[in-house]
């Protein structure tokens, strides 16, 4: 969590300053929801996050490199530069990248799980992250519809965080919760505080687990606010102040930091040197990756197809 | 001993499930029931759990197609018609066509479209969607005209380590009939000349091979001799085999059976209009259907995409410029 946020603000700061080519986007206030569905993955297991998962990404075990050279454009990252910031995953150590068509991902996850059982591998679990706002999409009814349908492992957990952009959940869904859809799918499901670590730790741990164990798909609907714009672009003047003076506007770090030392598992000098660990490690990869430099146009194939041979590159420049 | 152009979809589906253990087939109506146009008649049964029915989800069913493909398995889909498919276009274009180049993943999958117009099949029913396909980067889309190719080019489509799309002509499911299935055939990308002749080019592709092989022997008794080229593939295109013949016969006209703006016709006349204009004896003339929806009735049907009648027209008329 602690990492992620500051992972996040570094990226912030570089947009400010120009050094980031399109948009910047943070996980400020879902990092406990995010973490603890990363945590509650194994080695083996599949996840498909969403824009604000740096945390879940980072305890699944994406490298602040991998972060840090997909936003800056470095040809050594993952993506080599053809995609960027949050659109970064190494699909076959489970960790998708996502298209920016959110909904769409789940999919994609439900099929990994289907190929694995079609190869016997059946202690495996996938999860899915997306917004409340993708959850008005027909991909996601459709997947989540299929999930069940295979009775799949999938845990797909919906990060509300109030806002789709700019959109208000009364303009979203009409519902009084999205957990109540679960029962519609024929899926398990389990609401949470997503501004607390602890009930997050435990509800992931539970849903994953049950999906392991054979239970079918399960969702999970989290309640946060963002506590940032969309993107660093966005001043999100339209969070209505009464949200953010809510329970649900605290910061998930500080209860997270308030639940360590009430448990006396960690004290004031563990945080202080967590978070200089933590700055040490991402200024560290910013400024390796900086020295890296950009891709170089003359030396890209350009080609889409795997199979050299079928590219078709007529009049391609 | 006969095979149908729709017998040799079925042929080819069954020799990959039985040659390849990572082939699976998933689609609406697959399973037991054989298919809507029975492509997939007894498969079910020949290949227990790998010939699934899937819910009426065109975007989840090619979604988990391509998660299958990134654990490295070969999926066939079959969209039920070819108009569906649009339903699970942004999988298509955006998530399967992207992925190998995003990611260095190949995406295996092959996404058969019965395409085409058949008596009453209506707006709904009909469509030819090739060109929207080839109009994105990171798909193949083949389009055969014949038994032997419908055979050998969906194996090839399965084997292809990029996403296929496999359009195959639904009028010629039962029209069509050959001796026997190939044992060879040519290369992926490599188009065919279907008939030689001095005259002129007539470019074409699947269904609309037929009608324009009608034409040429209409023609030769009119003492001209049409060469006819087989597209295969519309992507990639066999570019230089189409300027070959332009470059024996001096004249081209290219038929669709898809809708006139954009798409394959075009872009086959602005290759050859901006790399070969001094192998053209005329203009290059260019036929497809009307630039509305795929009319119901038999009588408006047959007068809205290129017949044999109106490719001979065209003909005759390019032949006098």
């Amino acid at each position: 969590m602690l990492l992620a946020r500051i992972l996040d603000e570094k990226f912030a700061t570089l947009y400010r300053g120009g050094k980031i080519f399109g948009g910047v986007f943070l996980g400020r206030g879902q990092e406990a929801l995010s973490a603890s569905v990363g945590v509650s993955l194994r080695q083996g297991d599949i996840f498909a996050p969403l824009i604000r998962d740096a945390a879940g990404r980072l305890a699944f075990g994406e490298t602040v490199l991998d972060a840090v050279r997909t936003y800056l454009g470095s040809p050594l990252g993952p993506m080599r530069a053809r995609d960027g910031n949050v659109h970064r995953g190494k699909p076959k150590e489970g960790l998708l990248a996502m298209i920016s068509h959110l909904g769409a991902m789940i999919s994609v996850v439900n099929g990994m799980l289907m190929a694995r059982r079609f190869n016997g591998v059946v202690d495996t679990v996938g999860a899915a992250c997306i917004g409340e706002g993708a959850t008005s999409t027909g991909a996601v009814h459709e997947a989540l519809n299929q999930a069940s349908v295979e009775r799949l492992p999938l845990v797909l957990v919906v990060a509300n965080n109030q806002y789709a952009y700019s959109t208000s959940t009364d303009r979203q869904f009409a519902c009084e919760s999205l957990v109540e859809r679960a029962v519609g799918y024929g899926v398990e499901g389990r609401s949470v505080d997503g501004t607390d670590l602890e009930a997050c730790l435990a509800v992931l741990g539970e849903a994953t687990q049950r999906a392991r164990d054979g239970y079918g798909p399960q969702l999970v609907v989290a309640d946060l606010l963002r506590l940032c714009g969309h993107g660093e672009h966005d001043d999100a003047s339209y969070i209505d102040p009464r949200l953010r003076q809510s329970a649900m506007g605290r910061d998930c770090l500080d209860v997270a930091r308030e639940q360590l030392l009430d448990r006396r598992w960690a004290d004031e000098k563990d945080f202080e040197s967590w978070r200089s660990e933590a700055v040490a490690k991402v200024e560290e990869a910013v400024s390796k990756v900086q020295r890296e430099g950009g891709p170089d146009p003359y030396k890209e194939d350009w080609n889409a197809l795997s199979s050299k041979h079928l590219n078709d590159g007529h009049n391609a420049l | 001993m006969s095979i149908t152009y729709l017998e040799a979809i079925r042929e080819a589906q069954a020799r990959a499930l039985a040659d390849d253990p990572r082939v699976f087939i998933y689609g609406q109506d697959v399973g037991d029931f054989g298919g809507a146009f029975k492509a997939t008649k007894n498969l079910a049964q020949g290949f227990p759990g790998r010939v699934l029915d899937a819910p009426i989800s065109e975007d989840a069913i090619i979604g988990a197609a391509v998660g299958a493909a990134i654990e490295g398995m070969r999926p066939i889909i079959e969209m039920q018609f070819a108009d569906f498919s649009t339903v699970g276009f942004n999988q298509i274009v955006n998530q399967a066509a992207t992925l190998f180049w995003r990611t260095r993943v190949p995406c295996p999958i092959t996404i058969r479209l019965p395409s085409g117009g058949t008596t009453g099949g209506g707006p709904f029913h009909s469509q030819c969607l090739e060109a929207i396909y080839a109009h994105y980067p990171g798909l193949v889309v083949m389009t055969p005209a014949t038994v032997e190719d419908a055979y050998s080019m969906l194996l090839e489509a399965v084997a292809i380590d990029d996403p296929v799309i496999f359009c195959e002509h639904k009028y010629l499911y039962y029209h069509l009939k050959a001796e026997k299935l190939p044992t060879e055939a040519l290369p992926t990308g490599k188009a065919r000349i279907a008939r030689h002749g001095r005259d002129m080019t007539i470019v074409a592709y699947s269904a609309m091979v037929h009608e324009a092989l009608a034409v040429a022997e209409e023609l030769a008794t009119e003492a001209i001799e049409v060469e006819v080229v087989d597209l295969r593939t519309i992507k990639p295109l066999d570019t230089d085999t189409v300027m070959a013949s332009v470059a024996r016969t001096g004249r081209l006209l290219c038929v669709g059976e898809s809708w006139p703006w954009g798409g394959v016709t075009s872009e086959v006349i602005a290759r050859v209009a901006t790399e070969g204009f001094g192998l053209l004896d005329a203009p290059p003339q260019r036929l497809n259907a009307k630039d509305t929806p795929v009319p119901y009735h038999p009588s408006l049907w047959a007068a809205h995409r290129p017949t044999a009648r109106s490719i001979a027209a065209a003909a005759r008329n390019l032949i006098r410029l």
